[in-house]
């Protein structure tokens, strides 16, 4: 079990509030993304949830008990870090076997235990090691071992690939999906990578300035993005936000396109721009058009083969079934 | 060309780094030799090095003279006791200053330092009159305590900032996995922190090994240690300078060799966190 609730959780350092009052439902074996920019407060909620912050007002629940005044110890989770938190005096093996040893398990158990989390993380051949002659990558699957051999009710992740490099991120995303695919528990990750919400996650909490903007699958963040903030953070590259008389037009203050539902078209289009800097990538193109009378350039996404070049005149067509209206403020007009 | 100016410029630094040491050296240096001369030698004119009768007869006088087991086991005594009490008392201090610092945390520290500036005499007389009133003077448990007290902001100060090394997330994971205040601290601080106070521990025996002024003037006969030991062979009625530095250095020896066995440590606990 891993259902997790939170209920008017408010959190303030002194005067300051980071996180005003907040509702906030997990289901058992949910895998939950928590995103935004950073100073968003996804951490600040992440060590709520763990303990490590004393909440200011609420209640949080976990499977129906109130855990608001637990201490971490007692709250049943276990909790990744950034900075992987190892223990550098003590082996791998007593690294993954220190939950263990604080649940008072037998060493016959704990044993039992380690070297079935060493097998699924490929640590077997590391386990006398010190966590200080391991790579990043394999601390980072020390900590899950630690993480997942006394089987909590819920894991925790804080930003647990920020600190590896481009190729290994990928793995271990992939690493950590299959993980939660096979254990089914509930899995909390927080995140500033959209793109790591995006593929990972079952439902996404996208937070700003400590208030939950929206919740949703990726697909329902990136189909109908509830206001402008959403819109702009969910999908890469961020979709092209429009203001002014080309927004009044169809009757917004805002209007959005994502740089996959503009056309390039021949001859004629909505919009007749320039074309700046191409990006490619082999399998796309990405081109940034200057478009007379909007104040930021458009980002637009093509296929491979296609080259423009730098000062081309470039016609564009927006879908207009993707196209979002928002309103003044900021909210989606459905 | 370059390399020719690196390697002269190394042996330039070299030998400026062995005249300094050597500089230092020397006191404890002539002082060794000293105790070796004869009283005669000592205060030769000009001064001899090396070639002198070399005599153990010091060392047999200092012994017959006076008990130097005695005043060996005081300064013993008085080192290693306010330096465990010392450390009882400052490891929880420094944990709280570095784990759950409050508002005022800097000023109590600041604070705490500048009570090393005050000029000791200062308040000799009125510990010295409190000792006298409750019979306390010239009495081991009495020194142990006001040497621990002078030199605990100076331990506090090396955990803390000892301490503050050690990251945050490793506690808090120690709290997510299960364990309590109590299992954080034996299993995890205690063994993380374990270079640190060690040398603490070490540079705190030196400093109350070495102290004189507490120990000279708090002290006759029973709770004496070797400072007042040393002091007691610079008498009025004349120097006898080969029996005061053979004095000296049954004195100096067992810090002195200490000191060279640890020395790896004390550096450590003197420079750490200057640099990252």
């Amino acid at each position: 079990m891993g259902r997790i609730t939170l209920d008017k959780v408010r959190k303030a350092f002194g005067d300051v509030e980071v996180i005003p009052p907040l509702d906030l439902r997990i289901e058992d074996g949910e895998f939950v993304v928590f995103v935004g920019p950073s100073g968003c407060g996804k951490s600040t909620l992440l060590r709520l949830i763990a303990g490590l912050e004393d909440v200011t007002d609420g209640e949080i629940r976990i499977d129906g008990t109130d855990a608001t005044r637990l201490s971490p110890s007692k709250r049943g989770l276990a909790m990744v870090f950034q900075s992987y938190a190892l223990y550098p005096h003590m082996s791998v093996r007593k690294n993954i076997a220190f939950p263990l040893k604080m649940a008072g398990l037998s060493q016959d158990q704990i044993d039992a235990k380690v070297d079935g989390a060493a097998k699924v993380l490929n640590l077997d051949s590391y386990l006398d090691r010190r966590p200080g002659q391991l790579s990043g990558g394999q601390r980072q699957r020390v900590a899950i071992g630690r993480a997942i051999v006394r089987e909590p009710s819920a894991f925790l992740f804080d930003e647990p690939l920020s600190n590896l490099d481009a190729a290994l991120r990928v793995g271990m995303r992939l690493e950590i999906s299959e993980l939660h695919k096979r254990l089914a528990t509930t899995m909390i990750y927080v995140t500033h990578d959209q793109v790591e919400a995006m593929t990972m996650a079952d439902k996404i909490v996208v937070l700003n300035a400590g208030r939950i903007e929206q919740v949703g699958s990726p697909l329902d963040l990136y189909r109908a993005p509830r206001n402008v903030f959403v819109a702009g953070f969910i999908g890469s590259p961020k979709m092209n936000l429009i203001t002014g008389p080309e927004a009044a037009k169809h009757n917004a203050q805002t209007i959005g396109i994502r740089p996959e539902h503009l056309a390039v078209t021949d001859g004629s289009g909505t919009w007749t721009g320039k074309v700046g800097v191409s990006e490619h990538l082999g399998s796309d193109t990405f081109f940034h058009v200057t478009v007379e009378g909007f104040e930021t350039p458009l980002t637009v996404r093509a296929g491979g083969e296609v080259s423009l070049h730098y000062g081309d005149t470039i016609h564009l067509t927006p879908d207009p079934a993707q196209l979002h209206r928002f309103d003044a403020q900021g909210l989606r007009i459905a | 060309m370059a390399r020719a100016v690196t390697t002269r410029r190394k042996i330039a630094y070299t030998a400026l780094a062995w005249i300094i040491g050597l500089t230092i050296f020397f006191p404890i240096l002539w002082t060794i030799l000293t105790s070796f001369k004869t009283e005669a030698a000592a205060i030769a004119d000009p001064p001899v090095f090396f070639n002198f009768d070399w005599t153990l007869e010091n060392y047999a006088v200092v012994q017959e003279r006076s008990d130097y087991m005695r005043y060996l086991w005081n300064s013993v005594a008085l080192a290693v006791g306010s330096t465990v009490f010392g450390i009882i008392i400052a490891v929880p201090a420094a944990w709280s200053m570095a784990f759950v610092p409050a508002k005022r945390t800097k000023d109590i520290l600041m604070w705490m330092l500048s009570t090393k500036m005050l000029p000791a005499v200062g308040v000799l007389y009125p510990i010295r009159l409190i000792l006298i009133e409750t019979g306390l003077l010239d009495s081991k448990a009495a020194l142990i305590f006001i040497l621990m007290m002078i030199n605990l902001p100076i331990i506090i100060w090396m955990l803390y900032t000892y301490f503050r090394e050690i990251p945050g997330e490793i506690l808090e994971a120690a709290r997510m996995d299960g364990a309590g205040l109590k299992a954080e601290i034996l299993y995890v601080l205690t063994p993380m922190a374990i270079p640190g106070i060690a040398s603490t521990v070490l540079l705190n025996i030196i400093l109350a090994w070495n102290e004189a002024f507490w120990t000279l003037t708090l002290t006759t006969i029973d709770a004496a240690p070797l400072t007042a030991f040393i002091a007691s062979y610079s008498s009025p009625e004349g120097l006898f300078y080969a029996k005061l530095s053979a004095a000296s250095t049954m004195a100096i020896a067992p810090i002195l060799i200490m000191g060279w066995f640890s020395q790896k440590q004390l550096v450590r606990g003197l420079t750490f966190g200057a640099v990252k």
